[in-house]
């Protein structure tokens, strides 16, 4: 009997002390027991500093390869519908020609022409997107990465008629029952949400390269900081001619193309 | 006064019925649409905005249009307007009403509308388009109510009354300038992309919504004896003629630039409206039977002998009403997205789903304007 609530006692003890160090570890980083970025204390990111863009080399991206929307629709949990009006897509290939609509299309050599490209979010540094979204559930942050609030979004669905890129897609439907394998590093979506691709953000924040980048057998895709001078980005951009999609929107791309 | 409504004959009451029959009907398809998602309608990632949107923007400029009786009858002193002023005011109402039933239905999370509100974004045109939308039913709403109150008592209506009507005139022509702000500065969507989407806007809302003002009033004629005069219709009939042919002269703007300039993303939107595009031409007809139909009422109006015969007016307010109904809350909003950023052509066709919450929203705004203009009449005729 006395045993009894004695072992109680030091069962509810227990509990108590685990979620005293649960609620002290939220308050006192230093008491976590995994690191938690808190960048409004220590890393305050200043905006601006950082803006990750990429390169895509359509030269060795290989045309009915998929590895790399594979492995992104994979780990983001992007739901997989056939039907093109239901379609979900972070990235995708489309044929030149669609691609860069606006770029000279007139007797352009058939290698180019019958090329397929990747397309992608641009993370624009001046996004249109963002500047129609009515609850700022898309936003530009402090790295140049265009992020999606998905708690936030209504599914008013501006920033979709406000992207010159088609890169946004709106979950017409319950996506959940249409994902093949669960990812457990980043959430599913409801329907009513727009999404798209997010530069690997959660990646990024454990010191890994976005997934269609590290996937690639090719190493067609090259992923850095465009306001460093000495990455591999800014020098691959130096010493190469490249494309940005619709440049004459003034949108200014993060993703750069090598035709 | 609301239990003015209360009150009416078997054919009030037999409208009444229909029109909830169809509320009932589209509540029905709205709760399929709430539970599989806005999958059950006939829009996708290509063509993302549809019939509700569309719908929305055609009644934007319906409610706009209250500014033509307001504006002539408060500031001009236009005694003609007297008994019509109250007409546009409640059309007002029951359109804007529409317009923020229209935004909802297309809303992919509903629940989570207030988000506009909640984070205030001055950046997003649906900000200040949600804002003067409210400001501009609630506007309507308490001058008519409050000048038809005092009407009911013999009174004259209180001084405060007068700066409100007056907020209203300016008003109505912001909601429908933000509303084409909505498309106007989206760039890559060429069709939308030009500086005349605004006053062609304007344009195209007095005309269809002064031809749609005559054709009510006739309507409270016949069916409820209460005649607003064939003076407020004549000049209501010239203001809809001269709003009818600015809006075709922007149109004819737009096929110049187009066309001359030979661009092609600013040819393609209207070559894929009007001619087709690549194979695609679902919308060739309407389109065409807009243009036909608005130019010949336009005709028809701009000749002061057919214009004052009652059956060439009904005819010419309905062809222009419908005219600008096809190319506003059909044609103007799905062209904008064909072709696609990527210059695919994806064809767009209502689903049964679509169409019905369409036609409820539709019978909730007709019945809003039926219950306000019966209040009215039951008042102006001292019943």
């Amino acid at each position: 009997m006395i045993n009894e609530q004695r072992r109680e006692f030091i069962r509810k003890t227990g509990l108590g002390v685990l979620a005293g160090l649960g609620a002290a570890s939220g308050l006192f980083p230093a008491l976590s027991l995994e690191k938690t970025l808190l960048p409004a204390w220590d890393e305050k990111p200043v905006p601006g500093k950082i803006r990750w863009g990429m390169l895509i080399d359509t030269r060795l991206c290989k045309g009915d390869c998929q590895q790399c929307t594979a492995a992104c629709h994979r780990v983001h949990n992007v739901p997989r519908f056939i039907n093109r009006w239901d379609e979900v897509k972070w990235i995708w290939k489309s044929p030149y020609e669609n691609v860069f609509p606006t770029a000279s299309q007139q007797f352009v050599d058939s290698g180019t022409k019958e090329r397929k490209v990747l397309a992608l979010c641009n993370h624009c540094a001046e996004p249109p997107c963002t500047r129609a979204c009515p609850t700022e559930a898309t936003f530009r942050r402090w790295d140049g990465i265009v992020s999606m609030d998905y708690h936030r979004c209504i599914g008013c669905r501006f920033c979709m008629a406000a992207c010159p890129y088609g890169s946004r897609s709106f979950n017409w439907q319950d996506p959940r029952p249409a994902i093949r394998e669960l990812s457990p590093t980043y959430p599913t979506r409801e329907k009513g949400v727009v999404e798209k691709c997010n530069f690997c953000s959660e990646r990024l924040v454990k010191g890994q390269l976005p997934a269609c980048v590290e996937e690639c057998p090719e190493k067609a895709l090259t992923f850095g900081d465009l306001n460093d001078p000495e990455s591999d980005i800014r020098k691959l951009l130096e010493s190469n001619l490249t494309m940005q999609r619709k440049p004459e929107l003034g949108t200014r791309p993060s993703v750069f193309y090598i035709i | 006064m609301i239990e003015k409504a209360l009150k009416g004959n078997r054919n009030y009451w037999l409208w009444i019925a229909f029109l909830l029959s169809v509320i009932v009907f589209g509540i029905y398809a709205y709760t399929r649409q709430m539970a599989l998602g806005l999958t059950v309608t006939g829009m996708g990632r290509d063509v993302s905005w549809g019939v509700y949107i569309a719908q929305f923007t055609f009644l934007v400029g319906v409610a706009a249009s209250a500014v033509m009786v307001v504006l002539p009858y408060y500031l001009h002193n236009q005694k003609a307007f007297g008994k019509i002023v109250i007409v546009g005011e409640f059309l007002a109402v029951s359109a804007t009403l529409m317009c923020l039933l229209f935004i909802l239905a297309d809303m992919g999370r509903p629940d989570q509308v207030l988000n506009v509100l909640r984070y205030p974004s001055p950046h997003s045109m649906v900000f200040w388009d949600v804002t003067v939308l409210n400001g501009y039913f609630i506007l309507n709403l308490v001058s008519g109510w409050t000048v038809l109150g005092a009407e009911r008592k013999g009174v004259q209506p209180p001084a405060w009354i007068k700066p409100v009507i007056y907020l209203s005139i300016p008003w109505a022509f912001s909601i429908h300038t933000v509303t084409a702000f909505l498309y106007a500065g989206l760039p890559g969507r060429h069709l939308w992309l030009t500086a005349v989407l605004a006053p062609r806007f304007l344009a195209s809302a007095f005309a269809a919504g002064t031809a749609l003002l005559v054709l009510v009033s006739l309507i409270l004629k016949r069916t409820a004896g209460f005649d607003a005069g064939n003076e407020a219709r004549g000049k209501l009939a010239v203001l809809a003629t001269y709003a009818g042919v600015a809006n075709f002269f922007l149109l004819g703007t737009e096929f110049f630039t187009a066309f001359y300039s030979n661009v092609p993303a600013h040819r393609h939107s209207l070559q894929y409206l009007f001619f087709g595009l690549e194979g695609h031409a679902s919308l060739v007809p309407w389109m065409w039977l807009s243009l036909l139909s608005g130019l010949a009422s336009v005709a028809v109006l701009l000749v002061p002998r057919l214009r004052k015969d009652t059956g060439w007016l009904v005819a010419a307010c309905i062809g222009l009403f419908f005219s600008i109904w096809i190319d506003k809350g059909v044609g103007l909003i799905l062209g904008g997205f064909v072709p696609s950023p990527l210059e695919q052509i994806v064809e767009y066709i209502p689903s049964p789903v679509e169409i019905a919450v369409t036609a409820g929203i539709w019978a909730i705004g007709i019945l809003v304007l039926s219950i306000l203009l019966k209040v009215t009449v039951a008042v102006k005729t001292q019943e």
